[in-house]
């Protein structure tokens, strides 16, 4: 009696530590899914990656019309950027896809290659009027698996009134070398440099390329003495104090406001924090990110794409399709992107928006520039570079390694 | 009040059999679907060579313990296993010694104490995510709370998140901090059922407080110890939040452990690596239960003498 009472405690308690344990570690299993699909054939299902979006605002009331005029229901569910690649992953092996799903363009190769997504031959979407250089995020081996529906890039900018208390004009700005002398002058005035994000995600990455194409170097080869250059210029910003140490943990947004503060001359940052520029109490200015020996880096593009998932049930391409159309018609476009703060994909809602906000030119000027980050046939290989990259920025930036050391290792591991 | 054998609506032999079957059903089930089917998963996706492609078409080959070695070979094991044991094991010292301390405290009965208790409760309360970001946010290099303090006392500022050699040091006080309440609870609750006479006895007997602590109080509270030890340890292992909201496991992988290096590997990137990821969790889920036996080992010899 008594031992068996052992027994079954010991099952009992060993359950118990089992279950524990599982219950953080099986969320790479796959039964994480949300179930979406397949309940009601007169429902369609919308992933977006804008969770700040309720529904009460423009974005979600645009959707539903695009749903009343296609006949359908529309049932919209948003999902943390970070989040939405694996979650779409996990419902396509579910066989439980979202009938249009609203990606960042860097994962559409991913998902591409997963099988995911469906061809612009499939499903008939007409991606003519987009940008050939947005475009490309979302094109491999020569198919194109959706269209953008805005984009946005990075620039710098800057607070008048520091840089004019600090006596530095902004148009004196051409490189790398009179970027840091402007930096030194603020920091001798005793306001503070610049702020950028250098977190260990895909953001982290996304900040650090404009710096990386503007020293020449390439993605395939991220130790070469360019890329090494780049990461030396901001570990010798944070070393003189001309950026904060914190960058090593911000993201965008944390990096925004601490620009918003009003310390900072400068900020390195996207499109999408116009709308917040115009709220933040002082005047700014933007300027285009310089390469290393002057002339403008090029920026990478960000932005979504609305892709069509793979359905097991095809005939419903065909409402997903004028859905699709719906939301990147001219008109909606327009809104959407303005309601986003992005910049339109097509050269009729950019000259459109331009005209509407003359302030917009230089972020139109400099999407048209941008490159995408799967561009240059990088496809899927890119994720793994830009992961390599981010730590190496990070470990270069906490000293934990030295530039040229982190990015051999980072090279190193890519292979 | 007795029943006899032959009482009507008691079924014999076999059908009682069958009865006592379905009565464990339902248990059986739950633990099937939701324990024993994602570990079935876990285990199973450690196994195989997974990409983006065949994790969505469900064919991807049988590798064996190739994931296994993958991680074993990553230079990032030696790290986050180091942190991982570290990490557990000073929460866990930490959280045990500052629980006990409070437990005793509290067991005082003075005036508010009730009341002092339950703040002590509030970090367990909170939500990780509120707790972690706070944390995150007082312990930031340029505008956080805890810097401004040391300055005020002339102390330069730490780089508590983004140095290597402080991130852990963040997330483990911070870490303390949430399990603290934990193990006041437990520990206080314990410390209800040791009976009032036996420290009446030892005050007779000319004991000090500091041996009534020793001679009565710790070693009647071993039991109680022992689970709050061996729960801690458990929850502790697989702590992911705090880390991931304050460090992500950064900077230069200075504050990852297994619990962030498996969600770094099968979600972190946009090309997931699910086979290792799965295989970094199984390592976890086999540790936890690895001191699962030790302490049913303990506690039976502690049962027979």
């Amino acid at each position: 009696m008594n031992s068996f009472s052992r027994q079954r405690r010991l099952t009992a308690a060993a359950m118990t530590a089992l279950a524990v344990a599982t219950s953080a570690t099986a969320c790479g299993s796959g039964s994480g899914g949300t179930g979406t699909n397949a309940a009601d054939s007169g429902t369609y299902t919308i992933w977006d990656p804008y969770p700040q979006f309720d529904k009460s605002s423009d974005w979600a009331k645009l959707l539903d019309d695009c749903g009343t005029e296609a006949g359908v229901k529309i049932k919209r569910t948003a999902f943390d950027t970070s989040d939405l690649s694996n979650k779409a992953l996990l419902a396509a092996q579910q066989d439980n896809s979202a009938d249009i799903l609203i990606v960042d363009n860097p994962v559409v190769s991913t998902l591409a290659e997963a099988g995911v997504l469906t061809t612009t031959d499939d499903n008939k979407l007409d991606t003519s009027k987009a940008d050939p250089n947005l475009l490309a995020a979302g094109q491999s081996g020569g198919k194109t698996y959706g269209t953008p529906i805005g984009a946005n890039t990075l620039a710098l900018y800057y607070n008048k009134e520091v840089l004019k208390e600090a006596g530095v004009d902004a148009d004196s700005v051409k490189d790398w070398t009179s970027l840091t002398a402007a930096l030194e002058k603020v920091k001798k005035a005793g306001k503070k440099g610049i702020t950028f994000s250098a977190i260990g995600t895909e953001e982290g990455s996304f900040q650090f390329l404009p710096w990386f194409w503007g020293s020449g170097a390439k993605l395939t080869e991220l130790d070469s003495a360019e890329a090494v250059s780049a990461l030396s210029l901001w570990k010798n910003w944070l070393d003189k104090g001309y950026a904060p140490n914190s960058v090593i943990n911000n993201t965008q947004t944390t990096s925004w406001q601490e620009f918003a503060s009003g310390d900072y001359a400068f900020a390195e940052n996207g499109t999408w924090q116009l709308a917040n520029a115009e709220k933040a109490g002082f005047d700014y200015g933007v300027l285009p990110i310089p390469g290393a020996d002057g002339g403008n880096a090029s920026a990478p593009t960000g932005g979504e794409f609305v892709t069509i998932p793979v359905q097991g049930d095809t005939g419903r391409y065909a409402t997903s399709q004028r859905l699709v159309t719906c939301l990147t018609s001219t008109e909606n476009l327009y809104d959407t992107d303005t309601t986003l703060s992005y910049v339109a994909p097509t050269s009729e809602v950019q000259d459109k928006q331009v005209a509407a906000n003359a302030e917009l030119k230089p972020w139109v000027d400099a999407v048209k520039a941008a490159k995408g980050r799967t561009s240059d046939d990088l496809g899927t290989k890119y994720p793994k570079i830009s992961e390599q990259m981010w730590k190496a920025v990070q470990s270069a930036l906490s000293g934990s390694n030295s530039p040229k050391d982190a990015l051999t290792a980072a090279q190193s591991a890519v292979k | 009040m007795s029943h006899s054998r032959s009482q009507p609506g008691v079924p014999p032999g076999e059908a009682r059999g069958r009865a006592a079957w379905a009565f464990l059903t339902p248990v059986t089930l739950y633990l099937a679907l939701f324990y024993a089917y994602p570990l079935y998963r876990n285990v199973d996706l450690s196994l195989r060579d997974y990409t983006v492609r065949s994790f969505v078409q469900g064919d991807a080959p049988f590798t064996g313990l190739a994931n296994y070695r993958t991680v074993f070979d990553d230079p990032t094991f030696a790290p986050a296993l180091l942190h991982t044991v570290v990490f557990t094991a000073v929460c866990l010292v930490f959280q045990y010694v500052i629980g006990l301390a409070l437990a005793v405290f509290f067991n005082q009965h003075f005036r508010l104490s009730v009341t002092l208790r339950a703040l002590f409760l509030v970090p367990w309360l909170l939500p990780l995510i509120v707790s972690a970001s706070t944390w995150s946010w007082m312990l930031n290099s340029e505008s956080g709370i805890i810097n401004a303090a040391l300055h005020a006392i002339g102390v330069d500022p730490v780089n508590w998140l983004t140095s290597p050699s402080w991130s852990l040091t963040s997330v483990i006080i911070a870490n303390i901090w949430i399990g603290v309440p934990f193990n006041l609870v437990v520990l206080y609750s314990g410390l209800q059922s040791i009976p009032a006479s036996l420290y009446e006895a030892a005050a007779i007997d000319g004991a000090n407080a500091w041996q009534r602590f020793w001679r009565i109080t710790f070693p009647l509270l071993r039991p109680v110890s022992a689970i709050t030890l061996l729960l801690g340890l458990v929850y502790t292992l697989k702590v992911f939040d705090i880390i991931w909201i304050m460090t992500k496991g950064g900077p230069a992988d200075s504050s990852s452990t297994f619990a962030t290096w498996s969600y770094q590997l099968g979600f972190g990137n946009l090309v997931p690596a699910f086979g290792p990821g799965a295989a970094v969790g199984n390592l976890l889920v086999v540790a936890a239960l690895v001191f699962g036996l030790v302490y049913l080992r303990v506690q039976r010899k502690q049962a027979l003498s």
